[in-house]
């Protein structure tokens, strides 16, 4: 009886719970079609489409360790973007001045990112150094170190086994030749029926187990519309030389943390310590360990990040990497997470980046330069976090 | 009494129109939630210079009602209507309400820490001189005259962090009466006020009557209600059940407790066999926990102590006494440093280092203070109920959302929860329900001693009452449990036997059958004087 009369209750709400729980989504298509008309459709050829995603990788990797920091009460690390500069001139400097292994290489610059993180960590989790102070610090130290690695040059990578790794087209045989490619749609086909089939079975399940459920238009719908949008973007792939591995990896870096907050018991504590640190230490949960884990992981996806910037941009100097943790700041906050940590999921980030990457993409098309970027990302940034404050004050908070 | 049916506005309306001396009356008061009716065509008539308390469960819309009263929630939206001093009142904010004499104090102490008594009362409303300063003389001056009239003889520049709780509560009341309050609106003013304090608090409320001042007092201790009202207006599920007047109906706390859980209750302390047995549950020898921050300050010193199984023993004492550091550092050393002493579970001597393994080892400590120390409001109560032992509905690390979801039905069920689902933010729970939430957590973890601080503060009887039969149920089970109370009439109800601890020493140990109140503050007493 209870549950009934609080699906009907539900229902009333609806639209406007619907409003406020994809209230980013709304704003990404919205920002998307205006873009659309203001370059007369340009942002929608493949070859943009295409970059859209790729340039923004790296936002979106760094974004999912930012937004672990950030669940922990609001932290956020200030040093990434100079360990992208101390990662990447550290493999740049390797591969390029010393010819050394790339695959040795790699788990190299990955294990030196990790050791950044960790030296963060360490203070921040075990002797409680305010994470902005310390990130401040590490941004400088960080950013000293990859200058003198680079002894204040600009070095390139042209080995292509190292370019392979993260910037290739994939080419499957039998699918794709030089002149049609396949293999993107082939991809997007198993994933939607992958998602489709997720759908049905995760509502046999409920039905089994007697859980509420959501109307079948409502999944379905959702379902439908994600596999619509999932296939135009793999169409857009198919006309512009494919998948590449870079997106491979951004996909992965994304599900991965993805399930790590939304299904595991370690993910969960982020949100346990942003929530009230004194109640989950009470709780048996070593909170110490959890900063730590959330700024030795931030370490260790910005030296990823470092190789893929390394590898997309071809070359790295003194200046790589200048406020792009500025970027995975803005993405997390754009996406929903909270200001004061305890609230946030990687599907909003997701969402965040993307916003961000299509006003600066739009923009960029236009021809609008730099600065007036800056200004519109920082517009957007307040707007976002103003309508989030405000939207959860009236609904009674 | 035969009256009780009837609403009484409409008595004293008619009947008494030219008699009473009616400063406020609230009218069908009507207040809505989204999906939830707070309040129902509530009446309050309250008549100038008395003290009204108002009671009901936690929930019921006590204070809701007192929030539409002070401008909290604006007029329109409610309905309803308000005459104070025969005016109808339509206050928009809290300084309307203010500016005709409605004050309101907080359950929670809106104070200051690092700021003096004197910069805390004028805060919004600093003393200005011409130039548009802050006159400091002045508002010190003001502070300090406002300060006399509750008798509080400190210094105005004094940090409030630097005062105890009850004086702290009285800056507040010193704040209302330089805001020139006519009305004084407390919400459970002693919750957090040791029983002397508390007394204090009250009999002070009784010498402003005299003086004029009308106060309306929401509480839960009924003895105070008995101590101090001259009426009693009980609401539940957001209606108004009654008015009692004292010296006309029957003022006495088995007739209240019957208005507020609408049906008299005879006993307030479910029965249990007593089954203690031999083996001794948890021991502590010659427990010694020194300040977490001042090292050479000793919180708890030498205390030796034991729990059987199948037994409830209970920690009595008065606030800062040291009873919740000597949980917590027993609490996988949660509090205080340099911890020394040994500690026995099940007769074997263990050592825990953290909260951890405590939890491993069978300990569960609830905290008092489950706002802070215990629940994460934000988070939902499946979340907060399987938190201290995740693993439990894991594998390999990752969480059986299905698993999890039956266990938190289960444990809502169990502890007779209200709740539209467990999906619900705990923050949106009454007190009385977040305390079963915070139980079901600790229940969750299996525990094998249940060190219980505080269990029933700030909740209603009858939610009291399932925490009762919940501990009860645990001991029956052959479990241990320490109860930690201010309380001492709960502490006489359920526990076997009762500990007594002032200024961090153990005083004393009684038998629950011969315990009285008289008797365990003989003991406190009696080791402040030496």
């Amino acid at each position: 009886m209870a549950t009934n009369k609080e699906k009907q209750g539900n229902e009333q709400f609806q639209l406007g719970a619907f409003l406020t729980k994809y209230s980013m989504v709304i704003a990404l298509v919205i920002v998307f079609i205006l873009f659309y008309f203001l370059t007369d459709g340009r942002l929608l050829y493949a070859q943009n489409m295409s970059n859209l995603l790729l340039q923004n990788g790296y936002v979106l990797v760094m974004a999912c360790g930012m937004l672990l920091c950030i669940l922990t009460g609001g932290n956020i690390d200030l040093s990434v973007g100079s360990v992208i500069c101390l990662v990447g001139g550290v493999a740049a400097v390797l591969i390029t001045n010393q010819g050394f292994n790339i695959y040795l290489t790699i788990l190299l610059c990955l294990f030196l990112g990790l050791a950044a993180g960790v030296w963060q960590g360490y203070w921040i989790g075990y002797i409680r150094i305010p994470p902005f102070i310390t990130t401040l610090g590490g941004m400088f130290i960080f950013r000293g170190f990859g200058r003198l690695v680079l002894d204040s040059k600009t070095v390139s990578v042209q080995d292509t086994t190292f370019l392979n790794i993260f910037t290739a087209y994939i080419q499957i045989p039998g699918l794709d030749n030089g002149e049609r490619i396949l293999s993107p749609l082939v991809v997007g086909i198993l994933v939607v029926i992958f998602i489709f089939y997720r759908t049905v079975s995760s509502r046999a399940n409920k039905e089994k187990k007697g859980y509420r459920q959501n109307s079948a238009l409502a999944d379905f719908g959702r379902t439908s519309l994600i596999s619509l949008v999932l296939l135009a973007y793999c169409y857009l792939l198919s006309q512009y030389k494919g998948i590449s591995v870079m997106l491979l990896w951004v996909v992965a870096v994304c599900l991965l943390y993805h399930f790590i907050t939304s299904k595991t018991a370690f993910g969960r504590y982020f949100y346990a310590v942003g929530g009230n640190e004194k109640a989950t230490q009470l709780s048996g949960i070593d909170t110490n360990k959890v900063y730590f884990i959330a700024y030795a992981n931030m370490g260790l996806l910005a030296g990823l990040c470092g190789l893929l910037c390394l590898a997309r941009v071809g070359s790295v100097n003194g200046a790589t990497g200048t406020s792009f943790e500025m970027d995975a700041i803005g993405s997390c906050f754009i996406g929903g997470a909270s200001a004061y940590g305890g609230s946030g999921t990687v599907s909003g980030v997701i969402i965040g980046a993307l916003l961000l990457g299509v006003i600066n993409m739009g923009m960029s098309i236009m021809g609008i330069g730099d600065s007036w970027q800056y200004v519109v990302k920082g517009g957007v940034l307040l707007l976002a976090v103003i309508f989030d404050v405000v939207s959860n004050r009236k609904s009674g908070k | 009494m035969g009256g009780a049916a009837v609403p009484p506005a409409f008595i004293n309306r008619k009947g008494e129109k030219f008699l009473a001396d009616v400063i406020l009356e609230m009218k069908s008061i009507t207040k809505e939630f989204p999906g939830v009716k707070a309040l129902s065509d509530v009446n309050l008539v309250v008549e100038r210079g008395e003290i009204h308390a108002l009671i009901g469960e936690n929930g019921a819309g006590k204070s809701t009602l007192m929030n539409v009263l002070s401008g909290t929630y604006p007029v329109g939206s409610y309905t309803g209507e308000i005459f104070y001093n025969g005016e109808l009142c339509q206050f928009k904010t809290l300084k309307d309400s203010e500016a005709k004499g409605i004050v309101i104090i907080h359950q929670e102490l809106a104070l200051i820490p690092l700021l003096t008594i004197g910069e805390n009362m004028f805060l919004g409303n600093e003393k200005k001189n011409k130039m548009g300063h802050i006159d400091w003389d002045m508002t010190y001056n003001e502070a300090e005259k406002h300060m006399r009239q509750v008798g509080l003889n400190e210094s105005a520049q004094t940090l409030i962090k630097d005062i105890g709780t009850g004086k702290q509560q009285l800056v507040e009341i010193a704040k209302a009466f330089s805001k020139n309050v006519k009305l004084l609106i407390l919400d459970e003013p002693t919750s957090s006020l040791n029983d002397e304090d508390a007394k204090m608090l009250l009999d002070l409320l009784i010498e402003f009557k005299k003086n004029g001042l009308t106060s309306i007092i929401i509480t839960h201790k009924l003895n105070e209600i008995i101590y101090c009202a001259d009426k009693a207006t009980i609401i539940r599920d957001g209606s108004t059940i009654e008015t009692l007047v004292k010296g006309v109906d029957e003022f006495s706390e088995d007739r209240i407790i019957k208005g507020m859980v609408g049906r008299p209750m005879d006993d307030r302390y479910p029965v249990r066999e007593h089954k203690i047995r031999p083996e001794v549950g948890l021991e502590i020898k010659n427990w010694t926990v020194y300040h977490p921050l001042y090292h050479e300050k000793i919180v708890d010193n030498k205390i030796s102590l034991k729990v059987h199984k199948g037994e409830v023993v209970g920690i009595s004492g008065l606030q800062g006494a040291g009873r919740t550091e000597l949980a917590m550092s027993i609490f996988g050393k949660s509090y205080g440093t340099n911890i020394s002493g040994e500690l026995y579970l099940n007769g074997e001597k263990i050592e825990l280092k953290s909260p951890e393994q405590a939890i491993r080892h069978g300990i569960a400590y609830v905290t008092e203070d489950r706002k802070t120390n215990g629940l994460i409001l934000e988070e939902s109560i499946r979340f907060n109920t399987t938190l201290a032992r995740l693993d439990k509905v894991c594998q390999n690390n990752v969480i059986d959302t299905t698993a999890e979801k039956s266990v938190a039905e289960d444990m809502t069920k169990a502890m007779g929860t209200k709740t539209p689902s467990i999906e619900q933010k705990v923050g949106n729970l009454s007190g009385g329900n977040q305390q079963k939430v915070l139980l079901g957590k600790w229940m969750f973890t299996e525990p094998n001693v249940l060190i219980l601080d505080e269990p029933t503060r700030g909740i209603d009887v009858g939610a009291k009452y399932d925490i009762y039969c919940l501990v009860n149920q645990m001991v029956e089970e052959g479990k241990s449990v320490i109860m930690i109370s201010s309380e001492m009439p709960e502490l006489i109800g359920m526990c076997d036997r009762i500990y007594v601890m002032n200024e961090g020493e153990l005083r004393g140990e009684l038998d629950a059958k011969e315990a009285t109140q008289e008797k365990i503050m003989s003991f406190i007493i009696r080791a402040t004087e030496e």
